[in-house]
Order: structure tokens, then C-alpha cells, then sequence
């Protein structure tokens, strides 16, 4: 039987790992995109495991939502780094530094 | 009757202001015809005014023309009060200035600031007229500092001048410290009388006689004393008073029928008019009254002896005017109030008549203001000789002048009050007897008389004056030979100022001495056998003797008292003081102040400080935004983190 702590812990472990993309991720803007997806996703598990085993569908409702706003972060996100690309010719995190003191 | 009223000040305001705004557009002749025309409406309206008051005892008139502002139940106006006194003071004030008008179109004949001079005179004179006529502190304040401010302008006259400069900031200055008593003084009557309406304050005096003031500490004052001495201090400003007469020998750096209008006829009379005006509130505080009393014998007498000393013609008259101010306060504080003003008015004829004789004597000596150059005088110029002759005999008081009655009325005035400090005042005013005689007489030897001393060219040129000169000293000298005969009767002793000048019974010197009054000649017998009048001699004699037949006894002298005559040449040292402590101590701490308080404390640290720091933490700061996106990013990991812990642990 699979517990409410086992979710909560997939859920973390996700979180972490997607963490790790973002720091650990010195390239590529487009993982740095897929992590805070993944991030999203693991909040997401959150969400379903309280609602399920609570009994209360609100929890499921505002996956819904989670997921929406996923949706048209990675296409603005997306739409963003095209743009970038097109200016800068790169998508290399450790050049877009601009916003540096 | 109010629109005659009106039209006295009003008159010489728009002469000065034709005069001065478009004074390039009506040239010389437009801008003394104008102000002179003014001044002369304002002489004759005043004289009419005299005659309807004080010969035919008309109705004493207290209106209000208009109200300037009402606070607070407090009504501030511009109003007229017109007794025997007031009417007495416009037509010595009118007169006066009439004759320097006139006088100055012969003086300055050479000027570039032709016009603006006669702008300013004519605005003096409406100054003048607003603080005479006033029947409000309100009102005598603003005729008070237009005074001040309009002598600022004329003794700076000059103003290339850098010593005339000086000492137009000087008198600006002293003044100043006068006025700040003064100010404080109608704060004062506004406090406790709850306004500044003359007529009202004088009515409710009585009852404040009793009543004190906390100052500091426990020290109980009595609110009048306290009142009328700061009042004094003004009048001590503006009438040259010792300690803060120091400006009046620098102000002779204006043209000299400045040192006539301003210093010998209208502006120091200020003072004397003002304290014979508040007599109702004088009476009431005998200190005030002895404060007086020695303040004018102290200045009276120190500034006499400066007279001997001093070379420049002009300036010796001007010392010489100084110590005149002081018989005048001290009779003021024997409450012989009538004594005063009368003397006030025979001491501005034949003041003035000094003046613009020794600027005569300018005149034809190209502006050579040096009494050494002189000499000899007497056949070059007989018109000024004379008139000058009756000056002086008038200020020493020689029987039958004008200033025999009213100086021997204000000895004898002195002689009977039995105010604190009298008989010091009395010992003064007398050794002032002999020093006046002793340098007035110095000055007019030395001018008129003896050799001639100029040199070849200006002796060549040597002539009497334009008739604009010579007209006004001849009218000066009148009024200074006949006006104490005339005025003696009536105006100290038959009640002229009944009314407008209240004196207490316990202090009215005056009618005691009415009582042994009996007449013109009588006076005149009992003075010329008088200590006085001997005094005087022994002073013209003494000056003839020096100065004509010895002058090497000069020398002697000045020789044998050296530490003295350095004390005098110096002025008591008042000018180094006030130079050292005030000046120089002000500017030290201008310069602590400037250099701790503005350059360190404000600028250093609180303006510059701020901006400094603001920018050293911003440096700081600036490093943690790395631009890198996960440093955010990890930023706002560890504060979330950070955030729940904290939530967990608190609950």
C-alpha cells in the first residue's frame, strides 16, 4: 500500500533533482526551462497525494491550474528564449548576465 | 480734517517718488521743484495745523485712516494723533527739512546722485512725519525703522566710498541693537496691554503700575520699568545714546546736510520725541526714569570732550551734536519733559544752522573737510560767519539765544529733580557747560579766524556761497536767536503740552520751578549770573587762549596728558571693543561655526555623509547581484527554506 509519506517523498526527491538543474546547470537555458517544469511537477505530486488521501478534491482542482500556468510558462518561456537566441546568438546562462551589479 | 492730515506725510512721499522713479525724466530742476515743492506743502499744512492746535487750542485729533490688519481682536493701523506736541514736532521737522532742502540744491550742486539725493530727503521727511504723527506703536515702529533704513541709504550716499560704507553698516548695525529693545518693548505693551493704540495704553498704565514680571529666576520686575527701558534702549540707538552712540561720528561720511536733516534736527530727536510721548509710562517707574537720567549725563559729557579732539571740521560738529543729545534724555528723566522738547526744538534750529554753516564753509573749500586748512574765513565769508557765530553762541547758550533757555531750563531742571542719580547728571551737564563752550569755539576760531592756512589755489576761489546756501542759514539763524524768547513762557511754563505730555506731581520739576519764573528777563538776569554761563565763558576764553594765542599750549598739553589724550583720540576705546569683542567675536564664531558646525557637521557629514555612505553600502551591495540567474535562484531557495524552518519552529 502505498503511503502518503512514499508521495510526499517522491514528490521532494523530484524537487531536489530539479534544484540540481538549476544550480548545477551552467549551460543551457533550456534545461534551466525543464527543471523548474519538473519542479512544478513535483509540487503537482504534492497536490494529488494530500487530495487523494484527504479526501478533498480542491487539492486536484488547483493541479488543474499548476498545470495551465506550466503550459503557458513553457510557451512564453520558450517564445523568450527564441527571441534571446536570435539577439545574443547564445543560450549559454554564464553570458546572460546583464542584470550583474 | 483727516485729508489735511493725510496730505502732510503724503506730500513729501510723492515728491520722493517722483523724484526718485523718474528722476532722469524731470532732470535736476524737475526733481528739486518736486520735493521741495512737497516738503513746503507738508511745512505750511503743519504750520496751519500748529496754529489750529497749540495758539487756538483746537481740538486734539486721534483717527484711524486705515486699518491695516485686525488679529485676534488687535487692530493695527495707520492713525494720527495730533496734540500740541505732535503739531509742535511737524513743523520743527518740516521746517528743518525745508531749509536743507533748499540748502542742498546750492551743496550739491556738482552731483551725479542729484535727484536720488533729493529722493531720499524727501522720503526721510515723510519717515519722520509717519513716526511724529503715529497714534500707534504700530505706526512709530514703521516710522522708526523708515527713519533708520532712509539714514542707512544717505550715509552710504557716496557708496564708492569705502569708508562711507562702513559706516552706513555701523549706524545700520547699532541701530539694529537699539531697535531689538525697542521691538521687544512694544511686545512687551502688546502683552500686557493687549494693544498698541496709544490712547488706550496710556489709559490702562495706571493700573499696571504694581504689576511684575518674571524674566528669569525668581527676579520680580516691575512690568513698567521693564517696559520703558527697553523702549529706551531704541531711543538710545537712535539718539546716539552711550554705548550706542558709536555710529553717529561715522555717519558725517554722508554729504552734510545729512548730518543736518539726520543728526542734528530729525532722526535723534526720534528718541527724545519718543520718550516724551510715552511720559504716561515713564512716570509710572522712577528706575526708568533715573536710567535715563544717567545714561544721558554719561553720554552728555564723555562725548563732549571726544569734540575737542577730533580735526575734521565736519566730524567735530557731529561730536559735537552727540553730547547735545544727552541734556535732552537727562531732562527727560527728571520728568521735565517740557524742558526737553523745547530744547529739542531750539537745539534743531540752530543744530541744523551749525551744520550747514560748516558745510558752507565745505563748499567754498572744494570739499577739503580738513580744519587745518582753514583760517581767516571771517572776511571771505561774512554770511556764514554770522550765522555760524549764532550757532555756536546759541549751543553754548549765551544769554538771549534760544539755546540760553532751554539749557538753562534744563539745568535747573536737573538741579531740582531729586530722581536717583540727579545730582551726578547735574555735575555733567555742567563740566558738559565748559566742553561745549571750549571746542565749539575752538572750531569756529580755527575757521574763521587766525591765519590762513589753505593754499594758494583754493584761497584764490574763496568766495561766499550761492544765495541757496546763505537764505536757509539766515532762516535758521532767526528761529536760533529768537525762538527761546518767545517759546520760554509758554511752552515750559504755561502748560503748552497739558495733555500730550503727562507728568507725575511728585516728579514735576517744571512747576516748582514756574513758581520763581516771572518773565523773559527775569530768566535771562538769573541765567547770566548763573554757574553756567560762567562756565561757558571760561570755555570760549580758555579756546582763544589755546587755540589763537597759544597754540602751542596745544601741544603742551596734549603732551603732558598723554595716556588721556590717547584715550580720547581713541573714543574710549568703544570701537575697539565693539571692533574685538562684538565684530571680532562674531566673526569667530561665524568661522567656528562655519568651519564645525556648516563645513563639518552639515555639509561633511549630514549632506555629503549621507550620500557617502549611500554609496559605499551600495558598492557593497552591488557584488551579491551577480547576474547569474541559479545565484538568484538559490537565493530564494535557501530563504524559503529559511522561511518554513522558521514557520515549523515558531508554529
Amino acid at each position: 500500500m502505498i503511503a502518503l509519506s512514499d508521495c510526499l517523498l517522491l514528490g521532494a526527491v523530484l524537487f531536489c533533482i530539479s534544484l540540481a538543474g538549476i544550480f548545477i546547470n551552467r549551460k543551457n537555458i533550456i534545461i534551466l526551462l525543464m527543471a523548474i517544469e519538473l519542479m512544478l511537477l513535483a509540487v503537482n505530486i504534492n497536490f494529488v497525494a494530500f487530495s487523494h488521501f484527504n479526501g478533498d478534491a480542491t487539492g486536484q482542482l488547483f493541479v488543474f491550474f499548476v498545470l495551465t500556468v506550466a503550459a503557458a510558462e513553457a510557451a512564453i518561456g520558450l517564445a523568450i528564449l527564441i527571441l534571446l537566441f536570435r539577439n545574443r546568438h547564445t543560450i549559454n546562462v554564464a553570458h546572460l548576465d546583464t542584470l550583474k551589479g | 480734517m483727516k485729508g489735511l492730515y493725510l496730505m502732510i506725510p503724503m506730500a513729501p512721499l510723492i515728491g520722493s517718488i517722483i523724484a526718485g522713479l523718474f528722476g532722469r525724466k524731470i532732470g535736476r530742476t524737475g526733481a528739486h521743484t518736486v520735493t521741495i515743492a512737497g516738503v513746503a506743502v507738508a511745512f505750511v499744512l503743519s504750520l496751519i495745523t500748529f496754529f489750529k492746535i497749540a495758539v487756538f487750542d483746537g481740538e486734539t485729533f486721534n483717527g484711524v485712516v486705515y486699518t491695516w490688519m485686525i488679529s485676534d481682536g488687535i487692530s493695527f493701523d495707520v492713525g494720527f494723533l495730533i496734540d500740541k506736541l505732535t503739531a509742535l514736532m511737524m513743523v520743527v521737522v518740516t521746517f528743518v527739512s525745508l531749509m536743507v532742502h533748499i540748502y542742498t540744491i546750492g551743496y550739491m550742486a556738482d552731483d551725479d546722485g542729484y535727484q536720488r539725493f533729493f529722493s531720499y530727503i524727501a522720503l526721510f521727511t515723510f519717515s519722520m512725519l509717519m513716526l511724529v504723527m503715529a497714534n500707534n506703536f504700530m505706526q512709530l515702529f514703521f516710522g522708526w525703522e523708515a527713519v533708520g533704513l532712509v539714514s542707512y541709504l544717505l550715509i552710504g550716499f557716496w557708496f564708492k566710498k569705502e569708508s562711507a560704507i562702513y559706516a552706513n553698516m555701523k549706524a545700520f548695525i547699532v541701530n539694529r541693537v537699539g531697535d531689538f529693545g525697542f521691538l521687544l518693548g512694544i511686545a512687551a505693551v502688546l502683552m500686557y496691554f493687549g494693544s498698541v493704540d496709544y490712547a488706550d495704553v496710556f489709559a490702562a498704565a495706571p493700573h499696571m503700575k504694581d504689576m511684575t514680571i518674571q524674566i528669569w529666576g525668581d527676579q520680580q520686575w516691575s512690568v513698567m520699568t521693564v517696559i520703558c527701558i527697553l523702549l529706551f534702549i531704541g531711543a538710545m540707538g537712535k539718539s546716539a545714546q552711550a554705548p550706542l552712540h558709536v555710529w553717529l561720528p561715522d555717519s558725517m561720511e554722508g554729504p552734510t546736510p545729512i548730518s543736518a536733516l539726520i543728526h542734528a534736527a530729525t532722526m535723534v530727536t526720534a528718541g527724545i520725541f519718543m520718550v516724551a510721548r510715552m511720559s504716561p509710562l515713564y512716570e509710572l517707574s522712577e528706575t526708568a526714569l533715573s536710567f535715563v537720567l544717567v545714561i544721558g549725563a554719561i553720554t552728555a559729557f564723555s562725548m563732549g570732550l571726544l569734540g575737542v579732539f577730533v580735526r575734521s571740521e565736519e566730524r567735530r560738529v557731529g561730536k559735537e551734536r552727540r553730547s547735545r543729545w544727552g541734556p535732552i534724555h537727562y531732562t527727560m528723566g527728571a520728568s521735565a519733559y517740557a524742558a526737553g522738547i523745547f530744547h529739542l526744538m531750539t537745539h534743531a534750529f540752530f543744530k541744523a544752522l551749525l551744520f550747514l554753516g560748516a558745510g558752507s564753509v565745505i563748499i567754498a573749500m572744494h570739499h577739503d573737510q580738513d580744519i587745518r586748512n582753514m583760517g581767516g574765513l571771517k572776511k571771505y565769508m561774512p554770511i556764514t560767519y554770522w550765522t555760524s557765530l549764532i550757532g555756536s553762541l546759541a549751543l553754548i547758550g549765551f544769554p538771549g539765544t534760544a539755546g540760553f533757555f532751554s539749557k538753562d531750563a534744563i539745568i535747573e531742571a536737573v538741579w531740582e529733580s531729586h530722581l536717583a542719580g540727579s545730582t551726578f547728571a547735574w555735575i555733567c551737564v555742567l563740566l558738559g557747560v565748559f566742553v561745549t563752550a571750549l571746542y565749539s569755539f575752538r572750531m569756529f576760531f580755527l575757521v574763521f579766524h587766525g591765519e590762513e592756512r589753505m593754499d594758494e589755489h583754493t584761497k584764490h576761489h574763496l568766495k561766499e556761497s550761492p544765495k541757496v546756501v546763505t537764505i536757509p542759514l539766515i532762516c535758521l539763524a532767526i528761529p536760533s536767536l529768537v525762538a527761546g524768547m518767545i517759546g520760554v513762557g509758554p511752552l515750559l511754563f504755561g502748560g503748552f503740552f497739558e495733555g500730550a505730555i503727562h507728568v507725575d506731581e511728585a516728579h514735576n520739576v517744571l512747576e516748582h520751578m514756574g513758581e520763581e519764573y516771572t518773565g523773559v528777563f527775569g530768566f535771562l538776569i538769573h541765567g547770566t549770573l548763573g554757574l553756567p554761563f560762567l562756565l561757558a565763558m571760561a570755555g570760549i576764553y580758555t579756546a582763544w587762549h589755546v587755540y589763537m594765542k597759544r597754540p602751542d599750549l596745544a601741544d603742551q598739553i596734549k603732551a603732558r596728558f598723554r595716556g588721556f589724550y590717547d584715550l580720547l583720540v581713541r573714543k574710549y576705546g568703544f570701537d575697539e571693543f565693539n571692533d574685538r569683542f562684538f565684530a571680532g567675536g562674531s566673526r569667530q564664531l561665524a568661522k567656528v561655526l562655519f568651519e564645525k558646525g556648516d563645513a563639518t557637521m552639515i555639509d561633511g557629514i549630514m549632506v555629503n555623509g549621507t550620500a557617502k555612505s549611500v554609496g559605499w553600502i551600495a558598492g557593497k551591495v552591488r557584488n551579491i547581484q551577480t547576474g547569474m540567474l541559479y545565484h538568484y535562484a538559490f537565493a530564494m531557495i535557501v530563504g524559503m527554506l529559511l522561511l518554513v524552518t522558521l514557520f515549523v519552529l515558531m508554529g
